[in-house]
């Protein structure tokens, strides 16, 4: 156990020490990422460290279009990873110094309690046995279980149409054991990711996908002609930025740092690069949750 | 409630069974079929074979299972997930079936076929009366042990949302608050099947041995 | 196509040659009618379109897949190397003199090689974390732990036969040779016995490494990165599942036929070796 934790943070240091390097020599730019700006901490602060340390490591999902989806050529994009560049932006790095790493959704809260990452941002639902081990930031977007169907399928509206449909959700998550209950006469199929759900709607083998909608729509992205959003939504899901519990100064930081980016426009320019691709009307920034 | 999840598991415990024993017949057909293939005569039947043999062979049996859940029915077949599971489960062990029936005809002397020729007896009297209920008893310990192989195999299913027990202690172990019950419950629902199957296999092992 | 055959390597007589040929026709005209259909039935469902491939096949495409690739080596590679070792150890326990360690070694071999490799590797990561999360610990088991871990349970269970049958199968006369060169029990094991058990379970061990390696696939169910889980992402990313899922599927055929090449060689020469006398039978090819 010992030996593994020490090669583990040996491989730290040495990922850092290769970022470092890195961001010394290419400087691509390019990208409409906010400006690095240039503001001092208080020593001792999360902010300091990570400051003096010249890069940030974030934890966020792989394979989710729309928030954190890694494209084949290894970047990762989304809303998630753009939440990530603004708070960067204010702690004086630049897009470089970011190390995105993926994060599935067991894994979140050890990497928050471990330190493997400083924060993430990966469809984190903010819920009070998370905040048990964890602290959360935001939220900067709310989003909350609905229904995908076949672009041609006008006999689903909502959750109420549901009877004797098939509905598909993925294995030991909380949208599968919701739909149970929301909809007991639905027949319920389950896979481990919700690309084989969305498959298995066009193969005619399910009439319909549901889970939080801001994944509906990642679903959407591409496949406009094939599948649509459905119904009210019909829970409440607040997206947060998990941090390690107990860093207040870190927490008040991450807030104002979301409040301040609804206010100069790099919230709504965010939203709009990402979830915009497939939604018209975007939402407002949600008040952030200061508990 | 602490041991509530069993009746779940017991229901897990009648999918796998039933997976096991069609897809059983199946692969038994299939493999039949493919040796027979692969000993005849006519070669584009044995390179028919040969191919099914090594690609199937070498597929990972997820690969193979969401290939055929989820790519088939996008060129028009469709059927429920337990019934892919059961072509994609028989499609792999089929292979496996082929084989092990091929090294027991092989292992039948070549002096059965020629007397079997030289009192008469046509290529399929050959097959049909003198090499092949030699070749069934040589692969009984081979074609159990592909059995008691397909009994665990069938957990793939679980991958395709057939709720096998696999499937269900996946979703039990982090709902039920007691990870260890039903790890012990479940691997103990495979051993009532697998078991079994083996103590079998050595018993007709000993039964049918051919001495030679 | 070497001249027809029957099944015990005679010859065909002129009707028999004349038959095969008919058959041959006619089962090569079905199989052409069946490649035929299944091309028309992927090119009307516009699954062989070049957009469909384009991405995939372009070098970005084919780097992300792999990755996955060498994920899916590595892992299988550990994997492997643990289970021999850890399989080497259990077959020693099954051959002790020492009834307890006799019956600990049988009882591990009988549990784990009657367990599916899934399930194995599914308690590994949900069982083992539930447990560390209930017991307030910060350690973790990763995917990559896990799966090494389930596959090794299982495969060492596997392995432990295979040696020990190997042990068994050589012999008498080895061992007693080795103990009247004043060898104590554990040497003779460890430079007599082991040494040419190893090499004459050689194809066994090479084909339990492909299933090995085909099983790492299951990684995929707990999120591992590997060759699967690459081509369901890039399918998925560039809106042609299948024809990712089919990439990832070539990509297993010919590695894993690499290796079963590999094992056939190894096959032919240890065959070669031992002159074909005394080949191993008992363990049966557990291979599936």
């Amino acid at each position: 156990m010992r030996r593994t934790r020490t090669a583990r943070l040996a491989l730290l240091g040495l990922t850092t020490a290769l970022a470092l390097s890195a961001c010394g020599s290419d400087d691509e730019g390019g990208s409409a990422a906010p400006a690095p700006e240039q503001t001092t901490f208080e020593a001792g602060t999360t902010m300091a460290a990570i400051q003096e340390r010249g890069t940030i490591r974030i934890g966020v999902k792989y394979d989710q279009p729309l928030f954190g989806e890694r494209q084949l050529s290894g970047d990762v994009e989304g809303l998630d990873v753009e939440m990530g560049k603004i708070i960067a932006a204010k702690l004086g790095l630049a897009e470089d110094d970011i190390e995105f790493v993926e994060a599935v959704s067991r894994n979140r809260e050890p990497f928050l309690q471990q330190g493997q990452v400083d924060l993430v941002i990966a469809t984190y639902t903010i819920n009070d046995t998370r905040k048990e081990v964890v602290d959360f930031a935001g939220p900067y977007y709310i989003t909350g279980q609905s229904l995908l169907v076949a672009a041609d399928d006008d006999s689903i509206g909502g959750k109420e149409d549901l009877a004797g449909k098939t509905v598909c959700s993925v294995t030991g998550s909380t949208p599968l054991e919701r739909i149970k209950t929301e909809a007991p006469q639905a027949t319920v199929i389950e896979f481990d990711t919700y690309g084989r759900c969305a498959q298995a709607v066009l193969n005619d083998q399910a009439d319909a996908v549901t889970t939080d909608e801001a994944i509906l729509l990642g679903l959407l992205l591409g496949a406009e002609e094939d599948f649509k959003v459905v119904g009210e939504q019909f829970s409440e899901e607040p997206y947060g930025i998990g941090l390690k519990k107990g860093d207040q100064a870190f927490r008040d930081f991450l807030n104002d740092t979301i409040e301040a980016s609804y206010e100069d426009g790099s919230y709504q320019e965010a939203l709009e690069a990402t979830v915009g691709q497939v939604q018209d009307e975007l939402p407002e920034g949600p008040p952030v949750d200061r508990y | 409630m602490p041991f509530q999840y069993l009746d779940e598991l017991a229901e897990g415990f009648l999918t796998t069974l039933s997976l096991t024993l069609l897809s059983a017949v199946g692969a038994l057909v299939i493999g039949t079929v493919l040796a027979a293939m692969r000993v005849s005569p006519v070669p584009v039947l044995r390179a028919v074979g040969t191919t099914y043999v090594q690609l199937v062979r070498n597929t990972p049996l997820p690969v193979l299972a969401v290939l055929f859940a989820l790519g088939l029915p996008v060129l028009g077949p469709s059927f429920g997930f337990f019934t892919w599971a059961v072509l994609a489960l028989a499609v792999y062990t089929g292979a496996f079936v082929c084989e092990a029936l091929r090294s027991g005809i092989n292992a039948v002397g070549v002096g059965q076929g020629e007397a079997a020729r030289a009192i008469g007896l046509g290529f399929g009297q050959t097959m049909r009366l003198v090499v092949l209920p030699q070749a069934f008893r040589t692969v009984v310990p081979p074609l159990g042990n592909v059995l008691i192989a397909l009994t665990k195999n069938t957990a793939v299913a679980a991958t395709i949302s057939v709720a096998d027990i696999t499937l269900r202690s996946n979703a039990l172990i982090t709902s039920s608050a007691d990870p260890l019950g039903v790890i012990g419950a479940s691997a103990l629902a495979y051993l009532v099947i697998t078991l079994p199957l083996g103590l079998a296999v050595d018993r007709l092992e000993g039964r049918v041995a051919v001495v030679r | 196509m070497s001249a027809a055959v029957n099944a015990f390597g005679d010859p065909l007589g002129p009707r028999g040659r004349r038959r095969a040929l008919v058959a041959s026709v006619v089962s090569g005209l079905v199989v052409l009618v069946l490649l035929y259909l299944a091309y028309r039935r992927l090119s009307d469902r516009g699954q062989l379109d070049a957009r469909r491939w384009e991405e995939l096949l372009s070098g970005e495409g084919l780097e992300f897949l792999a990755t996955g690739l060498v994920n899916t080596v590595r892992v299988a590679a550990v994997a492997i190397v643990t289970s021999l070792a850890v399989g080497t150890v259990v077959a020693l326990g099954r051959l002790s003199r020492l009834a307890p360690v006799r019956w600990v070694a049988t009882t591990y071999v009988q549990l784990f090689r009657a367990l599916p490799s899934l399930l194995l590797i599914i308690f590994s990561f949900y069982g083992l974390n539930q447990l560390f999360i209930d017991q307030g610990s910060a350690t973790r088991v990763s995917a990559e732990v896990a799966i090494v871990l389930g596959l090794t349970l299982y495969n060492s269970a596997v392995i432990a036969e295979v040696v020990r049958a190997g042990v068994r199968s050589l012999p008498r006369g080895q061992s007693e040779a080795a103990s009247a060169l004043g060898l104590r029990r554990g040497q003779a094991q460890r430079f007599v016995l082991l040494p040419q058990a190893f090499l004459r379970m050689l194809p066994a061990l090479v084909s339990q490494a492909v299933t090995t390696l085909k099983d790492t696939a299951y990684g995929t169910v707990i999120g591992f990165d590997d060759l699967l889980r690459r081509g369901q992402l890039a399918g998925e990313t560039t809106r042609s599942p299948l024809q990712g899922l089919v990439l990832a599927a070539v990509g297993y055929i010919v590695l894993c036929f690499v290796v079963s090449q590999v094992a056939a060689y190894l096959e032919r020469r240890v065959t070669r070796r031992f002159g074909g006398r005394t080949q191993v039978t008992g363990v049966e090819d557990v291979t599936t």
